[in-house]
């Protein structure tokens, strides 16, 4: 049973292969970026004459933003089902699988229905085990004969972020804050904090939506994914939705007011009290100590 | 100028997900709903198009009956009219769900002439498909261009902007076209109140297209085991910084 992988750079491809393999061989492989500048239907395109040519019984891809972009193209252009962000896909006439909903906050158990099953893999769930490298597919003839509609959406441009600070996503230590901080004068006491630590700002849903902190920083199902040595929550109820972006800390500690807060059970230390009156003693205990 | 943004209607969460008995749905008999958040971006972005070049913007669902309260919340912000497809309450998957949306936008291109952008979510905050937009560009022919933080018209075109590695992606395409949108796009509005009695008496079309059968069909549901973190209450007050600042010791943070 042959097997078609989509591959993007970095981790997530790794652990896409890791769960293809289990599918069965050869494996195949057709890179995300055979058609540069990036063009996503074309990828599609060249997928689905690749699948076609090999007859392959699955597709796979990273559940990444690029990975479950190009497959729903695939599903759509091929007339096919697709399961997003699988953590577990078995095969068989009906195809079970293991989704994440909810930025991972809840798992779907589901019957994939398909002649050739599409599924993305969500990141960050498979451990990558090593295996035989794929076969790349020749996709030269494919791209001469891609169709020119297929190169209509194209990226024409790359522009660079605002440079300075700590990134949110590669920070060793973030300190965030959420409705407890009061006001966006409020996360004066959250930076000073985070610049003693070499750490980054983050902060919660409610805080962006209140027009506190500027989106970049929200940490979140619908924010930015974090996984850093030590996660410090300042006045955070630890709602799903944020616990799905702060959840791949190695540490959390969270302060808080309310001891029964969510945040406070699902966090390694917890600090009892008003954020405003420890963060700053914190932060002076540290300038102290050095 | 004619906008339409397809939203769906989804539970504020709080701290735990609880399911109901036959573990098909969530429990959400004491949890208010919501737009899915980056559709609310796109409502925002809707109305704000519709404010600079005038014209018509136009919000769809398919929900249940009680999805007309998310309608009514779009129509607060400034949306001018409603599409409401009404399903039993069962979840429908992504293939069906775009199949009879792609049917309501083809009724109502007919009647009233295409819509110039058609906004949607890059993902829904519950189910997370990640298709139904694209689904929908390929059925009308129209290009598609996923997860976007910026969206500027010009001219006959729009220019995208998506988040990618080192920066943001930027592709130019023509309208009409189909965005799907991120949080962070905009700051969405808080509704007024004159705005609240307006979105009241605004018009909202209701049908109920039939399910089709599902290709991807929900078996159940599982909350999963926590990462099983020991909570070590290091203090109370003030006083607790110096047992903080021994953690970040212990951990080489200090």
């Amino acid at each position: 049973m042959s097997v078609l992988v989509l591959i993007e750079d970095g981790e997530a491809s790794l652990q896409t292969l890791t769960l293809a393999r289990t599918w069965g061989r050869p494996l195949y492989a057709v890179h995300a970026d055979a058609v540069e500048p990036f063009a996503p239907d074309a990828i599609a395109a060249i997928l689905q004459r690749s699948a076609d040519d090999l007859n392959v019984s699955a597709v796979f891809a990273a559940g990444t933003d690029r990975g479950n972009d190009i497959m729903a193209r695939l599903a759509a252009r091929a007339g096919l089902p697709f399961a997003s962000n699988c953590i577990a896909a078995t095969p068989g006439d009906l195809v079970g699988v293991v989704r994440s909903r909810w930025g991972g906050s809840l798992l779907e158990t589901a019957a994939l229905n398909s002649p050739r099953p599409l599924i993305t893999v969500a990141p960050y769930t498979f451990r990558v085990t090593e295996g035989p490298a794929p076969i790349d597919v020749d996709v030269k003839r494919f791209i001469d004969e891609l169709d020119p509609r297929d190169l209509m959406v194209r990226v024409s441009e790359h522009v660079a972020p605002p440079t300075g600070g700590v990134s949110l996503a590669e920070a060793k230590v973030v300190v965030s804050g959420g409705r407890g901080v009061g006001s966006k004068e409020g996360f004066a006491i959250i930076e000073e904090l985070a610049g003693l630590l070499g750490g980054a700002v983050g902060c919660s849903r409610v805080v962006t939506s209140a027009g506190w902190r500027p989106h970049s920083d929200q940490v979140g199902q619908t924010g930015t994914k974090i996984a850093p040595e030590l996660y410090i929550a300042c006045g955070i109820s630890g709602a799903t939705q944020h616990m799905a972006g702060c959840k791949g800390a190695k540490r959390i500690l969270a302060i808080n007011s309310d001891a029964e807060a969510p945040i406070m059970l699902n966090a390694d230390y917890a600090v009892v009290g008003d954020l405003k009156e420890i963060v700053p003693a914190i932060s002076a205990e540290i300038r102290r100590q050095k | 100028m004619k906008v339409l943004v397809c939203v769906k209607r989804v539970p504020f969460t709080g701290g735990k997900m609880v399911l109901t008995p036959d573990k098909m749905s969530l429990e959400t008999r004491h949890l208010g709903f919501t737009i899915s958040p980056h559709e609310e971006c796109g409502v925002e972005a809707a109305v704000r198009l519709v404010e600079v070049n005038t014209g018509e913007s136009v919000v769809l669902t398919l929900g249940p009956p009680e999805a007309v309260e998310q309608l009514r919340d779009a129509m607060a912000l400034g949306i001018d009219r409603a599409i409401h497809l009404q399903t039993d309450g069962a979840e429908w998957d992504p293939e069906a769900t775009a199949a009879a949306i792609v049917a309501a936008i083809q009724g109502d291109e007919t009647a009233t002439g295409a819509f110039d952008l058609i906004f949607f979510g890059n993902e829904s905050a519950d189910s997370g498909g990640y298709q139904v937009g694209l689904r929908v560009a390929r059925a009308l022919g129209r290009p598609c261009v996923t997860g976007l933080k910026g969206v500027k018209v010009e001219g006959g075109s729009v220019r995208c902007e998506q988040e990618a590695e080192g920066g943001r992606d930027v592709y130019l395409v023509r309208m009409p076209a189909v965005l799907t949108v991120k949080e962070g796009l905009n700051l969405p509005r808080y509704p007024s109140v004159p705005g609240r009695m307006r979105a009241g008496r605004k018009p909202v079309a209701t049908s109920s297209p039939p399910r089709p059968e599902s290709r991807l069909q929900l078996i159940d549901l599982v909350v999963p085991g926590g990462p099983g973190r020991q909570t070590k209450v290091l203090g109370s007050g003030p006083s607790a910084a110096p047992a903080v600042v021994e953690m970040l010791r212990d951990i080489g943070l200090v």
